[in-house]
């Protein structure tokens, strides 16, 4: 277990820049998240951690060593890979014992390590099948079997969700959580999924075109974003943006409310004609316009089922309301500031 | 906790992982397969040339240079002219038949029936089959007493036993022999190259047509055409190197005869190189090969580049 | 009516149609076989009906070749000179294409065109300045000719199948075992080798029946009996002054001509994927 700390690192693939400049200190035992839309570089940056894909510049700390130039091999991280990357003409014991045997631990050592690592995930009964026998929720065990088993500086995980249908991911979340928790290993783990980015993540680092837009637990990456892109890339729907002279005004859905569902505290009213709703059993979202803002941006409300539709009609000009609180700021450059 | 091996600021790590880097790594990978096909196909090619334009014999291995003096003596032979044109009719003959029945033979086997795999394993034999072993037993089907074909012919009464012909002393006739021959031999290639052509293109395509109204001459000639072009092209480009530049057929068959009547390039510069030693204008003969040659690579590199866009 | 008899005359024509594929393709190798188990006076008589055994078949041609040619010694030249083709063309091959698929990204597509490129360089345009480098090598009239020889076309061909092969496979397996703690090398053997196993059969398959069909090279720098591979020694050692032994002559062509045949047949699929790589996809 180690810190894993990157330093200004730039990848550059021929003219495109796949990782601009992404600098990130990891503590010893930290669960990261690199969240970000599919070709935001996220991966690459995992591949370079790895050692899978060397930097074009910056440096990279891994357990106080400098690691530019070293291999994959000596820098003693493991990865689970999206499609997991099993070996097929192995079993799963052989599979697990792998990354012990390329370090030349000994015949009991790896023994004892298997037995520890497959009775930690639960797939004692699968040792001796081979990785086409084994149902993807099984491929995913073994494959974090085999991460774990030799106690690694950093575990490196990229979308290894994604192969899972939507039932079996809820579950593998947690159990990924789980384990990292009890061997206490530093971890990055890279997705697009916002769901799992919040339920994962120590702390969740957003990423875009190459660089890390804002890092932060998941409660400030969703209460503080730090620009416009992690203010609607992270929540569903994402945050209602209003522009007004260039600057932009902020807020969630979920804080969008009738004026009358208001009791005290400092609001800010808008006259709002729901257009549509959208059932989605605990909640009603509402879509619609905010009168005296461009009417072509669609403005979302979160409104709690119970609220019957009859009381705000579609079509009809409502009074809503937010919190002062949970206003947002935005300049023209897309960047957070404190007020108006 | 397992020890991982040691961290890499111990050593000065600039060499001590140098074959961890695939650049490193794969230059080291692809050398010897390089350095065999330079040392062994781009060596003697340049030595080629240099022989076409020097006065090197076996008997005199002077490196005296000539400049095109070779050429020029090559090119002022009749035999050379006649040799050369030998070699266009040949292998455009023999391509051109062999497309025909490759054509043809693909649209035969396109359709599925009882034994079209046994049928393709026995229509692709003259191409698996060592072309220098199917040439004698060709060389006796022609044979001037016992042709099986001339006995058959006179059985079925079409000519009589008095006037059967000599396939391979006639010298009209021997051309058509080794064009037959070689189109023999390569038609099984065309079949095999048009039905992966066919085979590749999606279902769908095809149904979207019949589904427009496109009828059966309009669906093959403007969709399954176009489409499998690149791939017949390719298949057509090995067929005219191959033919072009090949030696067996024509050295098994006719050695050339019957009076140069079916000499090509290959075996002139065999003849010349190799049988009289005259490596020099031996050389000279084979690198009129060359021109073809390099039009047929450049097409073939055009192919290769439009897929990439 | 009319309906029906058309659909039985089209289906004749079809399957008359493939009827005469089969016996123009197929007649000169029922020929080859009628031929070897024939006595002379049924072979060499104008009045039999060529077609079938006049007289009661024999396996004699078999037999002479046997024992009175060095048709076995030639047998046993095209397995060493084979075996020593496939062995050097998988050691140069098989990293290469490795390579060529992995490691050397845009040279590497350059290169592989070039390398196969160099599969068309015929044999002709080369056999003079290779006869004279073999010359001074002291291998002319060897077999060992053509071992050296030979990889100078199954390397190419077999580095460009590889590469075709080993980009199809998922680079996440290697890239595992690289973080598992290979090196690339090691990645290379314990991964991609045992992975890559049909391939590798089919690339040895291949080269091997590549050395049988050649005789350009052949009938160029080998002119000693002995030193002849097969193919070679049926077509030209088995004339004696101008006669042709077509008995024993057909019988080796039929012997050398069966292995290949079926390995073709075998590998089509794999071979066709290999040669049309440059067209499709």
């Amino acid at each position: 277990m180690a810190t894993v700390s990157a330093s200004n690192i730039v990848k550059r693939f021929d003219e495109v820049l796949a990782v601009n400049g992404i600098s990130l200190a990891i503590p010893d035992g930290e669960f990261v998240v690199l969240l970000g839309p599919s070709g935001c570089g996220k991966t690459t940056f995992l591949r370079i951690i790895c050692g899978l894909e060397r930097q074009t510049s910056g440096d990279l700390v891994i357990d106080g060593n400098i690691v530019n130039d070293v291999p994959p091999r000596a820098r003693g991280v493991a990865m689970m890979f999206q499609s997991y990357g099993l070996y097929p003409h192995y079993t799963v014991r052989n599979n697990i014992a792998f990354p012990l045997r390329t370090q030349r631990v000994s015949g009991t050592e790896i023994e004892k390590k298997v037995k520890w690592a497959s009775r930690l995930l639960g797939i004692e009964f699968l040792l001796d099948r081979r990785p086409r026998q084994l149902s993807g929720g099984e491929r995913q065990r073994v494959a974090l079997a085999r991460a774990l088993v030799r106690e690694p500086t950093a575990l490196l995980l990229d979308e290894p969700l994604s192969n899972l249908d939507a039932k079996l991911r809820a579950s593998a979340r947690q159990e990924i959580k789980q384990f990292q928790r009890r061997v206490g290993v530093t971890t990055i783990y890279v997705t697009h999924d916002q769901v799992e980015a919040m339920a994962l993540g120590d702390r969740i680092a957003v990423v875009d075109h190459g660089r890390i837009r804002q890092i932060g637990t998941p409660t400030e990456i969703y209460d503080e974003p730090a620009d416009r892109f992690v203010a609607t890339f992270v929540g569903a729907p994402p945050m209602n943006l209003l522009t007004h002279n260039g600057a932009c005004l902020g807020f969630r859905p979920e804080n969008f409310l009738p004026r009358e569902m208001m009791r005290d505290g400092a609001v800010t009213e808008f006259w709002f004609r729901v257009d549509r709703y959208e059932y989605l059993g605990s909640e009603r979202i509402a879509y619609g316009t905010i009168e005296g803002f461009d009417s072509t941006q669609f403005i979302t409300a979160k409104l709690p089922a119970r609220i019957a539709e009859e009381s705000v009609r579609p079509g009809e000009r409502h009074l809503f309301a937010v919190h002062r609180q949970d206003l947002r700021y935005f300049d023209h450059d897309g960047k957070r500031t404190r007020g108006h | 906790m397992v020890t991982i091996a040691e961290p890499g600021t111990k050593a000065a790590s600039r060499f001590r992982y140098i074959l961890d880097r695939r650049e490193t790594l794969g230059a080291i990978f692809v050398a010897p397969a390089i350095l065999y096909v330079l040392l062994l196909v781009g060596g003697p090619f340049l030595l080629a040339v240099y022989y076409s334009i020097s006065a090197y014999t076996i008997y005199d291995p002077s490196w005296r240079f000539v400049g095109l003096v070779n050429f020029a003596q090559v090119i002022q032979n009749p035999v050379f002219l006649k040799t050369l044109g030998n070699t266009f009719l040949f292998t455009f003959g023999s391509q051109l038949l062999g497309l025909i029945l490759g054509k043809f033979g693909a649209f035969l086997l396109m359709r599925p029936f009882a034994g079209r795999k046994i049928v393709r394993a026995l229509i692709i034999l003259p191409w698996a089959v060592p072309i220098a072993l199917a040439a004698v037993a060709w060389e006796w089907m022609f044979d001037s007493l016992y042709s099986v074909i001339n006995w058959s012919m006179i059985a079925l009464g079409i000519i009589d036993r008095s006037d059967a012909p000599n396939w391979l002393g006639n010298p009209h006739l021997a051309m058509l022999c080794v064009i037959i021959v070689n189109a023999w031999r390569f038609f099984p290639f065309a079949i095999v190259i048009f039905l992966a052509g066919i085979t590749s293109i999606p279902q769908d395509i095809i149904d979207a047509a019949t589904v427009d109204g496109a009828g059966f001459w309009r669906r093959n000639y403007q969709i399954v055409l176009p489409l499998i072009l690149p791939i017949v092209a390719v298949g057509l480009i090995f067929g005219i190197v191959f033919t072009f530049t090949d030696l067996s057929i024509v050295y098994l068959l006719t050695n050339g005869g019957p009076i140069n009547a079916t000499s090509v390039l290959a075996f002139q510069g065999f003849q010349v190189g190799i049988v009289s030693g005259d490596v020099s204008h031996g050389a000279a003969i084979s690198l009129f090969m060359l021109p073809v040659l390099l039009v047929v690579v450049i097409i073939v590199l055009r192919f290769i580049r439009r897929r990439e866009v | 009516m009319q309906r029906i008899v058309t659909r039985v005359a089209g289906e004749a024509g079809f399957y008359l149609a493939i009827a005469f594929f089969v016996v123009v393709t197929t007649f000169p190798f029922y020929w080859m076989l009628i031929t070897s188990f024939k006595t002379n006076p049924d072979l060499y008589d104008v009045t039999n009906i060529p077609f079938w055994f006049n007289e009661a078949p024999t396996l004699e041609h078999f037999r002479y070749l046997f024992e009175q040619t060095l048709f076995a010694r030639w047998l046993l030249n095209s397995l060493v000179i084979g075996l020593c083709v496939v062995a050097i063309t998988l050691i140069a091959a098989l990293p290469a294409g490795y390579s060529l698929a992995r490691m050397t990204g845009r040279n590497g597509e350059a290169l592989g065109i070039g390398i196969f490129l160099t599969y068309l360089v015929p044999p002709t345009l080369l056999f003079l300045p290779l006869s004279r480098i073999i010359a001074n090598l002291g291998l002319q009239n060897s077999m060992w000719s053509l071992v050296l020889v030979y990889p100078t076309f199954t390397i190419p061909f077999c580095t460009w199948l590889l590469m075709g092969f080993f980009k199809a496979l998922p680079p996440e397996i290697e890239e595992a075992a690289i973080v598992d703690g290979c090196s690339l090398f090691g990645a290379f053997v314990r991964m991609v080798i045992p992975l890559s196993l049909p391939a590798i059969l089919t690339t040895v398959i291949f080269t091997f029946t590549l050395t049988l069909q050649e005789f350009v090279y052949a009938l160029t720098f080998v002119s000693s009996s002995a030193q002849k591979p097969i193919t070679l020694g049926v077509a030209t050692d088995l004339v004696r002054g101008d006669i042709f032994f077509w008995g024993e002559i057909m019988a080796g062509a039929l012997i050398a001509s069966v292995p290949v045949a079926i390995a073709y047949n075998l590998l089509l699929d794999r071979f066709i994927t290999g040669i049309t790589g440059g067209a499709v996809k």
